[in-house]
């Protein structure tokens, strides 16, 4: 049954379809409403849950993997600067392979302070180690959270949920809530392999000499890697029970022949689709919706990219100094293919500003005029800058 | 006398013979720290699960694929050992298992980097007993100063030079902060007087909610003293005054050690390299800070009231002898 949620209290209702036993989170905008709507269930008695109510975004994330370690399904949630505040213990959860859950509500990072959305601080912990999974809309993002659980207890990785901050977390939608049975079915209770306990006690997070520091590294790389099966088993055996599929690692929309292709992450999936409906295009072009980032599925980007001559990356994050982050990477996966189309990368969407919905046409005009491989933030107003900064 | 025979196993049930931490691990020679540790794990019992700071503890104890502990034991990371415990204890809750949790820090971990997660724990309430080994700098990396470094310690961030006589501050009240947040039981303790700690550690596991245990525990390597002298060295920073024995129930305080005959701050000063600087021939500063240290220690023993009232079998003399499973006067 559809009900009019908004994402943060679909989100809420999605995590406690997961029956975690402990949450903890501290609030920041725009992840607020998400923790704020979760305690409300848990203070009505709808979710039976310890809510640890912490101090700061470094213990929220601490508690959650105490937690998972004394062998709780454990959640947490944050956005911007809880997330880097965070890094150093999401750093440790991946490292010490802990299935968890974090929904980040993407937003950007300061300075200079903005508290609208963007995608830095997801982008800013990519190397943590995390699954990370961007969703395109809220009915997505409740349905990647249940499947987020999964992945995390069948790969021992934790999966970080993106949700665009305010485009999605703020928005009211239809969005239809899963019956229990059917999560329940798909979720089964789960006993994490390392779980603490004093009949059989072992030591995590020891320190590790050279002789097998390498070792653990590239176990935990194949681990990521191998989680692409789980990714899209997840998205299959939960399209089974609810009938949505969001295409596993990426889905492509339009046509399958398509010259071009325009990739990118997250909410702004739907602003491409709008424009390209508003602004019929000559020339036909083929949507690509990075939906797993980490880890990086680079054949199945090949693959949707094959026959492309242009392939253009809009991201909402950048790396100062370097350029566009999803950007690279495509192009280093594609490099490895025979015809290797053009690439052309563009920022957007930057701390809140407005992606307009004649975002088609000005990223064609923008690639259009520009020389392969050359990143740039779209809609700079360069006259607001003093001469040496444009 | 009638001899009687007491059955082994009843014997092994009256004493401490669990273990929760082995030997063969790397701590140096006369390690306080380790001490502590094995005493605390033995009188907690097999029915507990460990978080621990990065320090020396968590390092001499461990390495890939070798570990002293014999309980459950983790390391996160060196600042959220509180909030690491919170969440064991919240998960532990939420199954109800009755494992009680135990966070292991160094002062570093405790006093400064990990004071925000422990002040956290604390205020909610998590039913964790929190211990600290009080060694008085960070160890792992170096003897460095930490806010429980004592006033005009030698550190190798606070040296002693023209301009200056060690360490600067004071060392941190940390059992009256803790004790702020109206928790049940605060106490310090010190590897001086292992009955002490045996006893403080039961009354903190009997406790449903979050407790606090400030063990001193004397560093051979950072303080510079023989590893033989561990205890002796402990015991004169107690019998000086220097670092009281206290418990706190409630905020309020409801027990000392009292010393029978306090001893000048000299006798334990001198046993160290740390303050080996205080001692220069015909140096007016060190004159001075030596009078300053003797006032730190006057002052806790009249604050404390450390000498007690009237006699008591309990001083820290007595203790010795009850420990030493000697004479017992009431
Ligand atoms: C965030 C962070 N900063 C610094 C360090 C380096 N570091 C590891 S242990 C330690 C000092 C530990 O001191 P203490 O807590 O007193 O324990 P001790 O080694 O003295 O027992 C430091 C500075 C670290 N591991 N993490
Ligand atoms: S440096 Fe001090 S605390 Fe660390 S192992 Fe050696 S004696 Fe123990
Ligand atoms: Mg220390």
């Amino acid at each position: 049954m559809l009900e009019a949620l908004e994402g943060s209290q679909a989100l809420a209702r999605a995590v406690a379809l997961c029956r975690p036993q402990v949450i903890s989170a501290y609030p920041i905008t725009p992840q607020t409403h998400i923790v704020e709507n979760i305690s409300k269930l848990v203070a009505d008695g709808k979710l039976d849950c310890e809510f640890v109510s912490v101090e700061s975004e470094f213990s929220a994330a601490s508690v959650a993997l105490g937690a998972a370690m004394a062998g709780s399904r454990a959640y947490t949630a944050s956005a911007s600067q809880g997330i880097l505040l965070m890094a150093e213990v999401l750093y440790n959860i991946a490292g010490s392979r802990v299935p968890l859950v974090l929904t980040c509500a993407n937003r950007a990072v300061s300075s200079p302070l903005s508290i609208w959305n963007d995608q830095q601080d997801s982008m800013s912990v990519r190397d943590a180690g995390w699954i990370q999974l961007y969703c395109a809309d809220n009915q997505e993002a409740v349905d990647t959270t249940i499947q987020a659980y999964r992945i995390a207890e069948r790969c021992e990785l934790p999966v970080m949920v993106c949700v665009d901050g305010f485009t999605l977390t703020h928005t009211l939608e239809g969005i239809d809530v899963p019956e229990p049975e059917q999560v329940d079915g798909f979720l089964p209770a789960y006993q994490f392999s390392r779980t603490l306990t004093p009949t059989n006690p072992i030591s995590m997070g020891t320190l590790v000499s050279p002789d097998f520091y390498p070792e653990a590294r590239h176990s935990h790389h194949q681990a990521l890697l191998n989680a692409a099966t789980e990714i899209i088993a997840a998205d299959e055996d939960w399209g089974e029970v609810c009938g949505r599929r969001y295409g596993g690692l990426l889905k492509t929309m339009g046509d399958p022949e398509a010259k071009t292709v325009i990739l990118s992450m997250g909410s702004v999936l739907g602003t491409l689709q709008a424009s390209l409906q508003e602004y019929p295009q000559q020339e036909s072009i083929k949507l690509v919706q990075l939906r797993c980032f980490r880890p990086f599925p680079r054949q199945a980007i090949q693959q949707a990219c094959a026959g492309a001559e242009r392939v253009i990356v809009l991201e909402r994050a950048l790396s100062p100094g370097s350029g566009g982050i999803v950007g690279n990477e495509v192009l280093a996966a594609l490099s490895e293919v025979e015809t290797r189309p053009q690439l052309f990368n563009c920022a957007a969407g930057l701390g809140g500003r407005d992606i307009p919905l004649d975002i088609v046409p000005r990223l064609l005009d923008a690639a259009s005029q520009a020389t392969p491989g050359h990143f740039q933030i779209l809609d700079v107003q360069l006259d607001k800058l003093p001469q040496e900064d444009r | 006398m009638q001899e009687t025979t007491i059955p082994a196993t009843n014997l092994r049930q009256k004493q401490p013979r669990f273990q929760g931490m082995t030997a063969g691990h790397r701590a140096c020679l006369g390690c306080g720290e380790a001490l502590g540790a094995r005493l605390v794990t033995e009188a907690a019992g097999p029915d507990v699960m460990i978080a621990n700071a990065t320090g020396c503890l968590e390092i001499f104890t461990t390495s890939w694929p070798e570990s002293a502990w014999r309980v459950p034991w983790m390391h996160s990371l060196f600042e959220n050992t509180g909030a690491i415990a919170a969440g064991m204890e919240a998960a532990l809750k939420a199954q109800k298992k009755s494992t009680k949790v135990l966070a292991f820090g160094g002062d570093g971990g405790t006093f400064d980097i990990g004071f925000q997660a422990l002040s956290g724990m604390l205020e909610r309430g998590h039913n964790v007993l929190y211990v600290c080994f009080d060694n008085e700098a960070y160890m792992n990396t170096g003897i460095q100063r930490s806010s429980s470094t004592p006033h005009a310690a030698m550190t190798t961030t606070s040296p002693p030079g023209k301009e200056r006589m060690g360490k600067r501050h004071l060392k941190k009240d940390m059992v009256s902060i803790v004790a702020a947040h109206h928790i049940p039981y605060a106490a310090t303790s010190s590897v001086a007087w292992p009955s002490d700690i045996r006893k403080k550690v039961r009354r903190a596991m009997a406790i449903d909610g979050p407790t606090f245990l400030q063990i001193h525990v004397p560093c051979p390597l950072g303080w510079g003293f023989d590893g033989a002298k561990t205890i002796e060295v402990g015991r004169l920073a107690v019998q000086t005054g220097l670092f009281p024995i206290i418990e706190i129930e409630r905020g309020g305080l409801t027990g000392v050690l009292p010393i029978r005959n306090p001893r000048p701050v000299e006798d334990y000063l001198k046993e160290q390299g740390r303050f080996r600087h205080l001692f220069k021939k015909n140096d007016l500063r060190a004159q001075q800070e030596l009078a300053h240290i003797q006032a730190i220690a006057d002052h806790n023993i009249e604050v404390y009231e450390l000498k007690g009232h009237g006699s008591s079998a309990f001083d820290d003399e007595g203790m010795t002898l009850v420990q030493r499973g000697g004479l017992r006067r009431a």
